[in-house]
């Protein structure tokens, strides 16, 4: 009892800027556990000419897009909004990507010598996935539309982009250095790693080392109270909308670039889901109270997930039963939790009036 | 005494405990059939709780409630109503989207064959609202008619329910005079009916002209119950506030001194308009004053104070700043020319509930500032810390969530947080509402502390005895403009209530 | 009823317009355009999105959103394709368990929506991915239907005369409209949904069953959600995991152009049958021109659905305006 009411103290003192993620951390730890005792070979690491392999840093380096995206999702979730569009602005950008590479492709001729440069095939796919979360976050932010129907139909639409700039085909492709963004090494780690270690200490930075994050969060709790204070709430929301944007047209590239290959219609799939749940998990706020570690747990948890059911020889798309059945519990959770403050919320407030 | 059998409501004993505080401490409430019963009180008397517990939406602890010599428990408002007792809130519990006569019948639409029977639920409706003298196009939505037309249809609805109780919840708070006078009437003749009325107001001329009796409560005890025409305004004040006479008087009747300073004005408003909401009229200020904005609800006080701080634009004429037109258009803009805003809405506008006391304080502070500018943690907490103690704010911790202190705590918040600003003026919108007389008093002091500094405070207030109290200056709105401005001794609740008073005459 | 020119019919009017101007054009532009032939078509074609988009409205009006309804659709195609390939069950105990199905689906969100206080979007959400991860658990690929009885009603049809018929799934649909307008426009129920979009809070304390209201918002609307999916099996003959993928965003789109505001509290079934029209109008124009692709669709829907949206804003913003004349 007493070590409850000290723990719930240090929980407190621990303080406002991130969640408390140790619920995560157990439920992905958990998982490892559970592969521990039922998969063989679960923890084993090796070195070969230089480079890490194992079902860890597997989960890991798959996990990179729904970490990614996740990132992305967890400012859009605290300025309590939501981004549907996510997984089509990953097949527009691999789309895109794809297409700078081979520009002929659909006249069918089969050569893999062209080389654009490597700039162009980053520079345009990403700055048009930042444009197009730019245009959800301006319909939301200045034109008041509810974010999940501004979204969602970006989440169609998008696709439909993608599949017109594809013209309907799954493009293949060979780009040397390209590739290296999905399946290289740098330090002995798969480089999708690297550049989301980058992107979330970027974020990180860019939240909690200046008043960005607090404005975010601002912005999300109170709204109208947040622009009296003179915070420019109608960007920021629009900014995180183009981040999320940014962070999903980068999650395609390094989808597209370990694959060979864009897939318009698959390349994403779902992937909205994997990203709200890790989100929830993660003890961001709709509206409120955001972590970056949180998420990034989530994407692990998520990830863990996936690739324990499928070692386990079940069928990928049967995942998202789990998935959702996660989100939902975790909803739950958190609801109850929701429920209890908001019955402390009213008896305070009774005793004020 | 009063002949028992004419007592239609008999509520003794009653209490209500909510963790922490006892909210109802054994109250006596009686209401005969057909008066109109005025409940009194300060915030925080327990009046709301009352009603709350009787209409069924909290469970009393003890004591007996009698409706008609009967035991009586509602389970929630709809039951309340459905036995009799019917309530219209301030805000207007209706559907703006449905027509009036849905907004009456609604839930009890005359069915014929299975189906909703449109024709007889219009004609049902116009015969209800003609019973309150009012004729209507039932068939358009509520939402196109005016707020004291809506209050109306909300107590038709009542009377519908077969109400012997109705509970008017400050409904003229939203009305002006023409429209409350309408009311009354409408109140007059419910209560020939038969019908009962529980008011709450905060205007006393109104309990004095339409109230029958008036029972007081404070801090949650039943102070005594009274007739209205033998308890002389003073007492009533008293009985409210538990001061004694005296002490009440003599805090009504302290000045502060008038100096109005002779230097140039630093913010002036020429003949500023905003289309549809505020007509044209020049304004100004000067530093170290403190300008009163007198005038009904709806007279343009919260909107001028909203134009100022660049929530809303104006449409016609400029605002100038030591001379110069500046043209501000958003509450950034307004900040950055040192222009601070206290909301009347402190939970939606004001505080962030979810951020802690230090991050609303310092948050304004930080907007300010380019976004990689941060302020450090240290300098945070020093600010925090400083507002605390100056302002008297009570925290457990400058890390609890703002939503958890108190109203007055919350509006000390706001304060703390444009203080450490230094704004050059502070608008205050109805900054003492809702807030107890203690803290009452110390946000009082405070700015009286802020014009001393040389602060220019633009004060707005429905409370006349405030602003005569606070101000220095009192610029009078009507109708969406302002229509005359006292200053120094001519400053006092009789001027301003006849210089409102004649505009309306002069306007029949 | 009578007809007031109001805030309320502008977007309805502007529907009325577009579907004008869409039918003129085409019927303008592409040569057999203006036949009968065509326009049966439009009710036979998208029998399922209007069937689905009926409920959508009852949903979108009392303020809330369903995103689970195209998986559902798959859900009871695969399922019915499924039942009726590796069981001997009779047909019409298939089509009770879809409903049921559907049902029990859509009274465990509605009852996560009321009770716990869950944003709509979420739970559906959750449904939407559900419902397609298990279909995806009974089968990965298309099982076509090959039951008789099946193929039977799918044959059925009232002739029109001209060798033109009106298959069962169009009547449906038709059917289904009018039921809606009598839910909206003649039952309590009905008059609830509208009660809750316009202020819930509200409702609740005019003494509405706001809870009972919303979970059964919920429940019809996939119950009339696999009717949808049994008519759309009907149409393809086939149950496949992956149909339906988008078709939420259709069905919405189909609900805003008809005139029901986002926000809630107003919207009209009428509304929504020209939306449906319309959505048809916009493919019958592709196919007609022959040389787009079918994802030009997609984009137009997107491209129709953000201009609706922008005009409701622009109206509720004048709207708020307007009352400060008042």
């Amino acid at each position: 009892m007493k070590g409850l009411i000290k723990k719930k103290k240090i929980l407190m003192a621990s303080g406002s800027s991130e969640q408390n993620i140790l619920y995560p951390w157990l439920a992905f730890v958990s998982i490892l556990l559970f592969n521990l005792i039922f998969t063989d070979g679960f923890f084993n690491l090796e070195i070969k000419n230089g480079h890490l392999f194992g079902s860890l840093v597997d989960i890991l380096n798959r996990g990179t897009p729904i970490m990614l995206i996740s990132i992305g999702m967890t400012l859009v979730y605290a300025t309590g909004g939501v981004d549907l569009s996510v997984g089509a602005i990953i097949a527009i950008s691999g789309a895109m990507a794809a297409k700078l590479i081979r520009p002929d492709y659909v006249k069918g001729v089969l050569e893999y010598g062209d080389q654009t440069s490597l700039l162009i095939v980053l520079l345009i796919p990403l700055a048009l996935s930042f444009i197009l979360g730019l245009w959800n976050g301006f319909l939301v932010a200045y034109i008041g539309v509810q974010p999940i129907i501004a979204t969602l139909i970006l989440m169609t639409v998008g696709r439909g982009i993608a599949q017109l700039i594809t013209h309907g085909q799954i493009i293949v492709f060979e780009h040397s250095t390209f590739q290296y963004i999905g399946s290289g090494f740098f330090l002995g780690l798969p480089f999708p790693i690297i550049l989301v270690i980058l992107v979330f200490v970027f974020t990180w930075a860019l939240t909690r080392k200046t008043s960005t994050g607090l404005f975010i969060e601002a912005s999300g709790a109170n709204e109208k109270a947040s622009r009296y204070m003179g915070i420019p709430v109608r960007m920021i929301k629009s900014l995180t909308y183009g981040f999320s944007g940014f962070c999903a047209g980068l999650a395609g590239l390094i989808i597209t670039a370990d694959i060979k290959a864009a897939d318009a219609n698959n390349a994403g799939n779902f992937m909205e889901l994997d990203a709200i749940a890790a989100v929830i998990i993660g003890g961001t706020i709709n509206g409120g109270r955001f972590s970056l570690a949180g998420a990034i747990t989530g994407a692990l948890i998520i990830q863990g997930l996936t690739t324990t059911i499928i070692t386990r020889g079940v069928p990928p798309q049967v995942v998202l039963v789990f998935k959702a059945v996660i989100i939902i519990i975790v909803a739950l959770i958190q609801s109850g939790k929701l429920r209890n403050k908001v019955s402390k919320l009213m008896h305070t407030g009774e005793k004020i009036s | 005494m009063h002949d028992l059998n004419n007592n239609l409501l008999e509520i003794r004993g009653l209490s209500k405990s909510f963790p922490g505080v006892k909210a109802l401490d054994s109250v006596n409430f009686t209401l005969e059939r057909g008066e109109i019963h005025a409940l009194m009180g300060e915030n925080g008397a327990g009046k709301s709780t009352l009603i709350k517990v009787l209409t069924g939406v909290h469970k009393k602890d003890s004591g007996y409630i009698k409706l008609e010599d009967k035991n009586f428990e509602a389970s929630s408002p709809m039951d309340a109503a459905e036995k009799g007792i019917s309530t219209v809130y301030q805000e207007i519990n209706l559907l703006p989207n449905l027509s009036v006569a849905e907004n009456i019948y609604i839930g009890r639409h005359p069915m014929k064959m299975g189906l909703i029977h449109w024709k007889a639920l219009n004609s049902l409706a116009q015969k209800a609202l003609s019973k309150l003298d009012l004729d209507l196009d039932v068939t358009l939505p509520l939402s196109s008619f005016s707020t004291a037309i809506q209050q109306m249809v909300a107590i038709a609805r009542a009377v519908d329910i077969q109400a012997k109780i109705l509970i008017l919840d400050e409904p003229t708070s939203s009305l002006d005079m023409t429209e409350c006078k309408n009311l009354f009437v409408t109140m007059q003749k419910l209560k020939q009916e038969g019908i009962s009325i529980v008011f709450i107001t905060h205007f006393l001329d109104q309990v004095y002209e339409t109230s029958d009796r008036i029972t007081v409560l404070r801090n949650g005890r039943f102070i005594g119950e009274y007739e209205t025409a033998k308890l002389v305004r003073f007492e009533l004040i008293s009985r409210m506030l538990g001061k004694e006479l005296e002490q009440a008087m003599e805090s009504s009747d302290k000045k502060t001194a008038n100096d109005i300073s002779e230097k140039e004005p630093f913010i002036t408003l020429d003949n500023v308009e905003q289309k549809g909401v505020l007509k044209p009229f020049d304004l100004e200020m000067r530093e170290g004053e403190i300008l009163g904005l007198a005038g009904l609800l709806g007279s343009g006080r919260t909107e001028t104070a909203r134009l100022i701080f660049g929530i809303e634009k104006l449409t016609a004429g400029t605002v100038k700043l030591d001379g110069n037109p500046v043209n501000i258009t958003s509450p950034k803009q307004a900040i950055e020319q040192s222009i601070a805003f206290c909301p009347e809405d402190r939970k939606t506008e004001g505080i962030i509930p979810d951020l802690t006391v230090r991050e609303n304080i310092v948050l304004p502070l930080q907007a300010q500032k380019s976004f990689f500018k941060g302020i450090t943690r240290k300098e945070q907490v020093k600010i925090t810390d400083r507002f605390i103690d100056l302002l008297k704010i009570k925290v457990s911790d400058r890390e609890q969530k703002a939503g958890t202190l108190s109203g007055g705590n919350q509006q000390k918040l706001i304060l703390a947080r444009w203080m450490a600003m230094n704004p050059r003026l502070l608008i205050l919108d109805e900054p003492t509402r809702g807030i107890d007389v203690g803290a009452k008093a110390e946000i009082e002091k405070l700015i009286f502390r802020l014009r001393a500094e040389g602060l220019s405070v633009l004060f707005i207030s429905s409370e006349l005895e405030e602003i005569v109290h606070i101000c220095s200056r009192v610029a009078i709105l009507k109708d969406r403009k302002k229509i005359d401005e006292l200053s120094g001794d001519d400053i006092s609740e009789e001027n301003i209530m006849k210089i409102l008073a004649q505009e309306s005459r002069a306007d029949i | 009823m009578k007809l007031h020119l109001n805030q309320k019919n502008i977007p309805l009017l502007a529907t009325l317009l577009v579907f004008t101007l869409l039918y003129l054009s085409g019927a303008f532009t592409y040569r057999g355009f203006f036949s009968l032939r065509v326009f049966v078509n439009l009710f036979i074609d998208n029998s399922f999105v209007g069937i689905i988009a009926v409920g959508m409205t009852f949903v979108i009006i009392s303020g809330g959103i369903d995103l689970s309804v195209g998986s559902l659709v798959a859900f009871t195609g695969v399922l019915t394709a499924n039942l009726l390939a590796r069981t001997d069950m009779p047909p019409i105990i298939v089509i009770l368990i879809c409903l049921l199905c559907g049902a029990v689906l859509g009274f465990t969100m509605g009852s996560l929506i009321h009770c716990l206080h869950m944003e709509p979007f979420l739970v559906t959400l959750v449904g939407m991915f559900l419902a397609r991860g298990v279909s995806f658990m009974i089968s990965l690929d298309s099982v076509p239907i090959r039951n008789e009885m099946f193929i039977d009603i799918s044959k059925a049809a009232i002739p029109l005369g001209n060798g033109m018929k009106l298959p069962a799934y169009a009547v449906t649909f038709i059917v289904m409209v009018i039921i809606g307008v009598w839910i909206l426009h003649y039952t309590r129920f009905g008059r609830n949904i509208y009660a809750i979009g316009g202020n819930e809070n509200s409702a609740l304390l005019m003494g509405l069953p706001v809870g009972k209201t919303k979970i059964l918002i919920y429940t019809l609307n996939s119950t009339i959600c696999a009717v949808g999916g049994l008519v759309y099996s009907l149409y393809t003959l086939a149950g496949y995991p992956l149909a339906g993928t988008g078709l939420e965003l259709d069905v919405i789109t189909a609900v805003v152009i008809g005139g029901t505001l986002l926000t809630g509290g107003i919207g009209f079934v009428e509304g929504t049958l020209i939306g449906v029209l319309i959505l048809g109008l916009i493919q019958t124009i592709i196919t007609f021109q022959g040389n787009l692709s079918t994802w030009w669709t997609k984009v137009f829907i997107g491209i129709l659905l953000c201009l609706f949206i922008l005009m409701q804003r622009y109206l509720s913003a004048r709207n708020i305006k307007d009352q400060y004349h008042d």
